[in-house]
């Protein structure tokens, strides 16, 4: 539901000259970052509740953890670059950024999904213990909101193909597309920090 | 603040340098926080704080360089959302194991 | 290919459900009908359906509501009929299995159908106009939040007569909600509704928000803002900080029955105090969600009917912010029995006992606003007056549970059943039925029918002392809640009693009813007929428009120069309305079939999902996806309405105020 607030400038007149669709979709950043709260929440309290089974520093390995740091970081100044691009009306420049970000943020996911993978084959699913679900969930969370990032890029750049300037509903999309990218970097600094390397200690 | 401009309609965008400011600073940030935890040179309670301060600078790094947040006057609502968001989740976060972790000791079920 | 559903999902052998079923059958062929009859559906499609004027989403809001009461009070009066039979052996007309489906019904659908619907549509109406603006801030998403509200109220009356709803309570506590005890599609049905819902509820905030935020006429500080959006400003902050948490608990729990994970189950590690922490991190912000608009409602209806100003504005404003802002650290006076030690009881149970200081701040600033007043008793005014004295029982109950030992012998109980009826009745629902009769002239540019008004309320005053007295009296004398049926016979007079509260408060409905009908059968007695816009000679600016509002609201964005924006225009001769002109072409957002076709395709993959039908319910979140998509690619999405309709339009209203001044 990620594309929801970025739909619609109607509804404002000569006084207003803001769209307020940025700061809608801000606002609705808020929320998330509310949800994302309530599962760290949810971490805090099951993390120790393993039933037996494997805990984090059993589990957690820094190699993949590294590379999809590395992926998630790279993919914040490579959609940067996209931004300055738009700002200066260079579609052709905004349209390759856009596709490194997609293809490091599709690097992200592959490498998540087989990490899963790994700890399901191994039998740490999602309901081998408190903290497995908890943990999957927190994660998947963050996940899941890349993809939908990934399917909202490849949108974007099919409506940017073929046109020559950036109308300001298309600078709102971008921007508020920005700013979903980068404030799942951040929810992914804490994810590292306090869901593997705290475990890892 | 002198490399970020302010467009007309109040948001502002980076600039090159200034992204790549910000990304050479998250990598150090995220490097040291590896480093932290992979070494074992610290007690792992003064891992955790370290990994806590860490984190915490590397948020404000990406709020200022990637996100753009700043003092000026026509993002004050941005801003304040963003504190009473945040306002929030310490209060949720902080409350829930509060109550949890008294309810554990008091049923003895942990 | 259907997953679990099969035709023995349909109760067949339940005589209520297939009787319900028979008559809602009968009557929705006879509107289906009707409609077809007199070629309406073009005119609902274009009009209603599709549109994005607040104006009209909040009757459509409205009209939910009240459907949802109908069906949320059938629920209620059949559990006190059912507990008014069921003592002493008998065992009552509905069977425990029936009756716990009733009661979670009941909860779910007058918390999120009837309050929060009757909320989100007076929000609608009226924060725009009151903050002079032309729409919300985005209109597209306002029909679709009305359709994600729609269709989960759909979908928990789907649950009627296709498998079962949930029986778990209104908040599904695990683990009773978990997939070892009810395994059946009830809990399953309340998931989805409730997150469904929940997304529609979650955007209205946003909206709200971002509208109040951004889009006040020139001139409105903050201070001058009225208090009836000064509630829904906090009401959608606390919306947007609590829902979220609410989608957390209960995805959490769809988790656990969808993928067998361990969050809140008996074994495997889960915790289900954690889910009782995160639903109450919703559940109370979501009252005050609820009842801070009321207390909006009567700060707009009680100076308006004394003839003088808001007594105290600023304080009003003061107090509105605290209760938001403490409503947050209140949350575990729901569980005090849970087992955490006296500290965290303590701190939440001071915390709660500080709330009842700016509500009772409130309370005095309403009656010092009558005192010295010229008071009309309006049909409003009974309602404001019924509230004062009500929500004041309700409170002071309210601060008795907040006190942890006496909540250790009240948890649970009757006492606790007739203390949030106290304020959610005496509160909320009085509030959005004082402020339906206050702006129905607005919306509809005919005033409601006194008389049966009052009739209404005074049935719905008595009928609630009636039905509510005596279940505090039985909760000290330990009646549980939810109880089936019980054996101790000095509790049948009271549940007698309780049972003549309902079929009086079932009266006042019939009044309202009547009311309603009344009103629309009279509409064109010149009595009735609201030709200024301005009929209880009010103080914000959406009475400064006409009733109805042109499609623009306001001609000319006005100016606000103090608080009480169109009582200082017109105590300083300013023509709020700009009447005259010279006008300018006016930007519209056009309608749009985006949120009715989301809705659909997400009811289709709510259903689906309840069902395990996983092939539907993948073709219902690509449709959602795709339509969202294609919505986004559409640049067809505004228009201007040309300066000379607005002349036009604001000319017709002109002469017609002429006229009646000339009468």
């Amino acid at each position: 539901m990620a594309h929801d607030t970025t739909v619609q400038t109607a509804g404002h007149d000569e006084h207003h000259h803001e769209s307020p669709v940025v700061f809608g979709f801000w606002v609705y950043l808020m929320t998330d970052c509310i949800i994302f709260g309530s599962l760290f929440a949810v971490f805090a309290v099951l993390h120790n509740q393993v039933n037996g089974g494997p805990s984090g520093r059993d589990l957690f390995e820094y190699k993949g953890l590294a590379e999809e740091t590395a992926l998630l970081l790279i993919s914040s100044i490579t959609y940067g670059f996209g931004m300055i691009a738009a700002h200066k009306n260079e579609i052709s420049k905004v349209i390759m950024w856009l596709g490194v970000t997609f293809l490091l943020g599709l690097g992200f996911v592959g490498l998540e999904l087989s990490e899963f993978a790994h700890m399901i084959h191994e039998g740490n699913g999602p309901d081998r213990s408190a903290f497995l679900s908890s943990f999957f969930t927190l994660v998947s969370t963050h996940g899941l909101h890349v993809t939908c990032g990934l399917i909202w890029i490849v949108t974007l750049i099919v409506q940017l193909m073929g046109t020559t300037e950036i109308p300001e509903r298309m600078m709102s999309k971008l921007t508020c597309l920005s700013l979903f990218w980068h404030f799942l970097d951040i929810v992914w600094i804490c994810v590292f920090t306090y869901v593997y390397l705290a475990s890892m200690i | 603040m002198s490399d970020l401009h302010t467009s007309p309609s109040g948001e502002s965008h980076g600039s090159v340098s200034s992204y790549i400011i910000g990304f050479v600073l998250a990598v150090i940030l995220t490097v040291v926080a590896f480093g932290v935890v992979m070494s074992h040179s610290l007690s792992p309670s003064g891992t955790l704080t370290a990994l806590a301060v860490l984190a915490f600078v590397q948020v404000l790094v990406h709020l200022h360089y990637f996100l753009h947040m700043g003092s000026g006057s026509e993002q004050r609502w941005n801003n304040m959302c963003f504190f009473f968001a945040v306002g929030f989740v310490v209060i949720l976060i902080i409350g829930t194991m509060f109550i949890m972790n008294n309810t554990a000791m008091h049923m003895m079920s942990r | 290919m259907l997953g679990r559903l099969s035709f023995s999902a349909i109760p067949l052998d339940v005589p209520i459900l297939v009787g319900t079923f028979l008559g809602v059958a009968i009557i929705g062929l006879a509107v289906l009908g009707l409609i077809t009859y007199y070629g309406k559906w073009g005119y609902l499609w274009k009009e209603w359906f599709t549109t994005v004027d607040h104006k009209r989403l909040a009757v459509m809001y409205v009209v939910l509501a009240l459907v949802a009461l109908f069906r949320g009070f059938a629920d209620a009066i059949m559990m006190r009929t059912q507990l008014a039979m069921a003592y002493a052996g008998n065992p009552g007309y509905l069977p425990p299995h029936h009756y716990d489906q009733i009661f979670s019904a009941h909860g779910t659908i007058m918390i999120f159908f009837l309050a929060m619907a009757f909320m989100t549509g007076l929000f609608n109406f009226v924060v725009p106009l009151q903050i002079g603006a032309r729409d919300v801030a985005f209109p597209f998403l306002n029909n679709l939040s009305f359709w994600m509200t729609a269709i989960a109220f759909i979908l928990v009356n789907v649950s009627l007569f296709i498998g079962e709803f949930s029986q778990c309570g209104w908040l599904a506590y695990p683990p009773l909600s978990e997939t070892q005890f009810s395994p059946g599609v009830g809990v399953d049905y309340y998931i989805w509704a409730i997150q469904l819902s929940g997304v529609g509820t979650l955007l209205t905030g946003v909206n709200f928000f971002v509208t109040i935020v951004k889009m006040r006429a020139p001139g409105m500080t903050w201070m001058r803002m009225p208090v009836f959006t000064w509630t829904a400003f906090c009401a959608s902050i606390l919306i947007m900080v609590s829902f979220p948490v609410l989608t957390v608990a209960v995805a959490l729990l769809g988790l656990d029955r969808y993928f067998g994970m361990h969050f809140f189950t008996n074994d495997g590690g889960g915790n289900q105090m954690l889910y009782l922490s995160l639903i109450w991190a919703w559940g109370h912000p979501e009252v005050y969600i609820l009842v801070i608009p009321a207390f909006g409602v009567f700060s707009e209806v009680v100076p308006a009917f004394s003839g003088k100003p808001l007594f105290g504005y600023g304080t009003m404003v003061y107090a509105t912010c605290s209760i938001m802002v403490l409503s947050f650290i209140v949350w575990v006076h729901h569980f005090f029995t849970m087992g955490a030690g006296p500290d965290v009881n303590a701190f939440f149970g001071i915390a709660t006992m500080i709330i009842s200081i700016p509500t009772g701040v409130k309370l005095f600033n309403w009656m010092f606003t009558m005192y010295k007043g010229r008071v009309q008793f309006h049909a409003c005014m009974y309602w404001a007056v019924g509230f004062m004295v009500t929500f004041t029982i309700g409170g002071m109950t309210g601060v008795m549970m907040a006190i942890p030992g006496a909540d250790f012998v009240l948890h649970n109980s009757l006492f606790l059943i007739a203390h949030f009826h106290n304020v959610i009745i005496g509160g909320v629902y009085f509030g959005y039925i004082c402020g339906m009769n206050f702006w129905f002239p607005k919306v509809m540019g005919f005033k409601m029918n006194e008389t049966w008004g009052i009739r209404a309320f005074w049935f719905w005053f008595v009928g609630f002392y009636f039905a509510f007295v005596p279940l505090y009296v039985l909760g000290f004398d330990g009646m549980t809640r939810r109880m089936n049926h019980y054996d101790n016979p000095q509790w049948h007079v009271l549940m007698l009693i309780a049972e003549v509260g309902a079929v009086l408060i079932l009266l006042g409905i019939v009044c309202q009813l009547t009311q309603l009908y009344v009103t629309i059968r009279d509409r064109n007695l010149p009595a009735n007929r609201d030709v200024t816009g301005d009929p209880w000679n009010g103080r914000a600016l959406e009475w400064s428009t006409s009733s109805p509002p042109p499609p623009y609201n306001f001609a000319i964005v006005p100016h606000v120069h103090e608080l009480d924006a169109f009582m200082h225009d017109k105590e300083n001769g300013i023509d709020t309305r700009g009447a005259g002109g010279p006008y300018a072409p006016i930007h519209m957002p056009k309608n749009t079939a985006a949120g009715f076709l989301v809705g659909a395709f997400s009811f289709i993959f709510g259903f689906a999902a309840v069902w395990y039908i996983w092939w539907l319910a993948a073709l219902g979140l690509i449709g959602v996806i795709g339509t969202i998509i294609a919505r986004s690619a559409n640049k067809d999405i505004d228009y201007y309405i040309p300066a000379e309709e607005v002349a036009r339009i604001e000319n017709e209203h002109s002469r017609k105020l002429m006229a009646q001044a000339a009468e």
